[in-house]
């Protein structure tokens, strides 16, 4: 048996009012809110918080190959997924490839990996954006989502794949030129008439692949960035309105790349056991993926469910997000740019500025965080063991708002972190207004964009309120 | 081993100031040159018959060179030394044990900071590559950790504890408006600072030190030969420097409400220099007061408040002017301004206006028979700095 193994989702925790668009120009937005990646949050950020979330739920599971899709590339050129390969702290022999560019890699490369044979860790992730009041910046959302594929000799399937389907068309309905600032769509019609039989025929394929019947499917994940054909496609394909999934739209948005993933990781979260999950993806044609629930899915509790992550969220201003996006210019801190990082200064310590691992001094026990090679406590020199503290909750023991210093958003706001279990580092904290800190606050450590400097992206780590239930556990830091 | 200082070896015979202020006219040569000559003229003594130099500077130049160029000083040694904000003092101590070693007989250490040619507010840090994961925060956000820290160890209102060490800027303002060299001379009260916009944590742009250009330094020769120069020379008493580990930022012991490497360079040179009582010893002291909660935390480092009451002592005036401990007579760092590499040297120059009755007469402290001055002088955070304690005084031992 091959399937899923399991999942994990990361929705940034800012959310953009629809209707704070519609009252500043007059015009767009519209009901509900959309999911926000924040300024320091790209899509390897959220891929990575979301392998990190699948990876918790996977428990022991050797992984051999990461693969990363998205349409927004941090990076190109250099791999993307490496930065996430060292986030997870994979063995070097473990692959780590990126599929991006085009909305179908995440739908594509799932597909792939189901049918493949190697234990698969496949991270889709984007940040959705549009020109200010079009449709895509409203409807459009931000996340990651990531599914562990396997065979039953890997790890426990929650839910096994049955069959696929698919339908290739070469269509000019959506596009957009590397690095402009909007993707560009041909008339509505045009779209809706040319999908509809290739939406039929990948779903036909897929469920006579997979030996199922229309009236056998449990719960339909349908998504796709043409709105209309999603919506006129819902009522077509058989599958009666209660088991078609809900596709976030009120509260994430549509997270491009990333959202056939996000929207079957929710689907899972709500399965039974012996479900049939089919999941169609409109893109360029369309791919269709039929999975059934195994009776594992019953003990499978995501350590941060999508609805969870959901209720977690806090607003964020229409004009903050104009300015995170850069469709706003507003002026910066009168302060010196951070120097970029040095590529071999930061290869020298990827454990480090990667991975969040420390060393702990074996005979003092002493957590050195960052690493050190010298006991602070008794001196002993070279006797360290390593420490991986990215699961690790701590505890605020004092912070600071720094309204001086250069920040891509200011103000810095900044805690001296004390971990369970022992070590302390000062960090930087996100996804928290500079009122809300306390000392005593519980703080979990996650993945982040300091800044970037001569084009080049600054990873580490910041701490971040404990918010979504069951989060990261509250043991001490594991072993390195 | 060890530390043993070099009590009464050393004399000090000349200190110059430049005004410290933000000089756009003038170049870090134009301080060097300006810092050497008031320094010369106080001693009475040629550049000629320096035998050798420590030039201090943290950011804005590099090696001897930049003080032999400006200078001229030909076929003499020149040191370039760094140590943070800490940097005129250890310029200093370098000097000053190169003549207790018996190598030289005439030195000079000279610090010189030009930071106002930057173009933004503020010290900037020299960026040396790194994996970029260096914490980035302002030294003024960073000494704010101290407030709520010191707040909650010793149950005082936060609110109440933000006005005491606004009090500390208010004096410092006080005796910096009596101060011709200083960067800002006019007063303001504790009141207005409170009300000012927070910057970092609690802090105001008036908890800060100013910044400015300058220079300062200091002529040494041993004790015996001190006469020579000078009738009413100074003597080296201690100089102590403690550098930490960065344990503050690694150990959960650490509270903030102390500065570890401070109250262990004083221990050292109170045990140099046999101080036992340094409350009943030391005439005045010139500490280094980059932000409001530095200076309040140090009163009990260096031994001049019980823990937990320098808060109330900053209330109550003791280290006023006219208090039983004057600290910072000269406005301070706050007042002063503070060109890193010069600050130690300018501490040094307060101290010989004082201890020989040479301040103005609207600074100067009440007479007494304590002889004994002392500079604190540090660079680096809360839990991660260098720190330099120095004691100096008129009579040798």
């Amino acid at each position: 048996m091959r399937g899923i193994i399991a999942a994990g989702v990361h929705i940034p925790y800012h959310r953009l009012d629809r209707s704070e668009i519609t009252a500043l120009f007059g015009q767009g937005g519209g009901r509900g809110t959309r999911s926000v990646a924040s300024y320091d949050e790209d899509t390897t950020t959220m891929g990575a918080e979301a392998a990190r979330s699948a990876l918790r739920n996977a428990g022991d599971v050797d992984v051999d190959s990461l693969w990363f899709a998205t349409s927004t590339p941090a990076y190109l050129e250099k791999t993307n997924a490496t930065a996430i390969h060292a986030a997870l702290r994979l063995a070097p022999s473990v692959g780590a490839l990126d599929m991006g560019g085009a909305l179908r890699s995440g739908i594509g490369t799932l597909r792939t990996a189901l049918t493949g044979r190697s234990t698969t860790l496949v991270v889709s992730s984007d940040i959705r954006d549009g020109m200010a009041t079009s449709g895509d910046e409203a409807t459009g959302g931000d996340g990651a989502a990531a599914l562990l594929v396997g065979d039953e000799t890997a790890g426990t399937v929650i839910a096994e794949f049955v069959g696929s389907g698919v339908a290739t068309d070469e269509i000019l309905e959506r596009w957009r030129i590397p690095g402009a600032p909007r993707s560009r769509v041909w008339e509505e019609r045009f779209g809706e008439v040319a999908y509809a039989p290739l939406i039929q025929d990948a779903f036909a394929a897929a469920l006579a692949d997979a030996g199922v019947s229309t009236d056998d499917v449990d719960h339909l994940v349908l998504t796709g960035m043409h709105n209309r054909v999603v919506k006129r496609n819902r009522t077509r394909l058989g599958v009666p309105n209660n088991k078609i999934v809900d596709d976030l739209a009120d509260t994430v948005g549509n997270t491009g790349t990333a959202h056939g993933a996000l929207m079957l990781a929710s689907a899972l979260e709500n399965a039974g056991p012996g479900e049939v999950i089919v999941l169609v993806v409109i893109a360029d044609g369309t791919e269709a993926v039929v999975l059934r629930t195994t009776e594992a899915i019953v003990d499978h509790h995501a350590s941060s469910p999508v609805s969870a992550q959901i209720a977690a969220g806090g607003s964020v201003s229409y004009g903050k997000y104009l300015s995170w996006r850069q469709m706003v210019a507003v002026e910066p801190p009168n302060r010196p740019m951070p120097n970029r990082p040095s590529a071999s200064a930061a290869h020298r310590r990827r454990e480090w500025k990667f991975g969040f691992v420390g060393t702990r001094d074996r005979s003092s026990q002493m957590v050195h965080l960052p690493p050190a090679r010298v006991s602070e406590k008794g001196g002993a020199v070279d006797d360290m063991e390593p420490v991986a503290m990215a699961d690790t909750e701590g505890t605020i023991a004092s912070f600071t708002v720094d309204k001086l210093v250069y920040s891509p958003s200011p103000p810095v706001v900044f805690a001296v972190v004390d971990f369970d279990g022992g070590g302390r580092a000062p960090l930087e904290l996100t996804d928290i207004a500079a009122d809300e800190v306390k000392v005593g606050q519980r703080v979990e450590p996650t993945f982040r964009r300091l800044y970037t400097s001569d084009e080049i992206h600054n990873y580490f780590w910041k701490a971040r309120p404990v918010r979504s239930v069951g989060a990261a556990s509250a043991d001490p830091p594991r072993e390195g | 081993m060890g530390s043993h200082g070099i009590k009464d070896q050393v004399a000090i015979i000349g200190v110059g100031c430049t005004p410290f202020a933000e000089h756009w006219d003038s170049s870090l040569d134009d301080l060097i040159i300006d810092g050497a000559q008031a320094t010369y003229a106080s001693a009475g003594v040629a550049q000629d018959d320096i035998d050798a130099f420590w030039f201090g500077t943290s950011q804005s130049a590099a090696s001897g060179l930049a003080m032999g160029g400006p200078l001229k000083i030909h076929g003499k040694p020149i040191t370039r030394v760094e140590n943070y904000c800490a940097t005129g003092s250890e310029a200093m101590r370098q000097a000053a044990y190169a003549v207790a070693s018996g190598a030289y007989d005439l030195v000079m250490a000279l610090g010189a900071e030009k930071v106002k040619d930057g173009g933004y507010q503020g010290l900037n840090a020299f960026p040396i590559p790194t994996d970029g994961t260096q914490r980035t925060l302002t030294a003024a956000a960073m000494f704010s950790l101290i407030l709520p820290a010191y707040a909650a160890k010793y149950s005082i209102d936060e609110d109440d504890l933000r006005y005491a060490v606004a009090k500390i800027a208010e004096k410092n303002h006080y005796n910096g408006a009596r101060n011709p060299l200083a960067q800002f001379r006019r007063e303001t009260s504790a009141e207005q600072i409170c009300q000012m916009a927070a910057v970092a944590g609690r802090l105001s742009v008036f908890d800060c030190a100013g910044v400015a250009d300058g220079a300062a330094g200091a002529i040494m020769c041993r004790a015996e030969d001190a006469h020579k120069y000078c009738d009413d020379p100074l003597y080296i008493k201690a100089l102590s420097v403690v550098a930490g580990t960065g344990a503050g930022s690694l150990d959960p012991d650490y509270d903030y409400t102390t500065l570890n490497e401070s109250k262990w360079a004083a221990e050292d040179a109170y045990s140099q220099a046999d101080v036992t009582d340094p409350r009943a010893e030391i005439a005045m002291a010139e500490v280094h007061d980059c932000f409001t909660p530095t200076e309040l935390v140090l009163m009990e480092d260096l031994g001049f408040s019980n823990r937990g009451e320098a808060y109330r002592d900053v209330l109550d005036g003791a280290f006023a002017l006219d208090g039983r401990l004057p600290v910072n007579t000269d406005g301070g760092l706050k007042s002063f301004g503070h060109p890193v590499g010069a600050s130690g040297l300018r501490m040094l120059y307060e101290v010989w206006l004082q201890l020989r009755g040479a301040a103005p007469d609207d600074r100067k402290i009440p007479a007494g028979d304590r002889t004994l001055g002392l500079t604190h002088n540090l660079g680096g955070y809360p839990g991660e700095m260098v720190s330099f304690v120095g004691i100096y005084g008129t009579e040798p031992g």
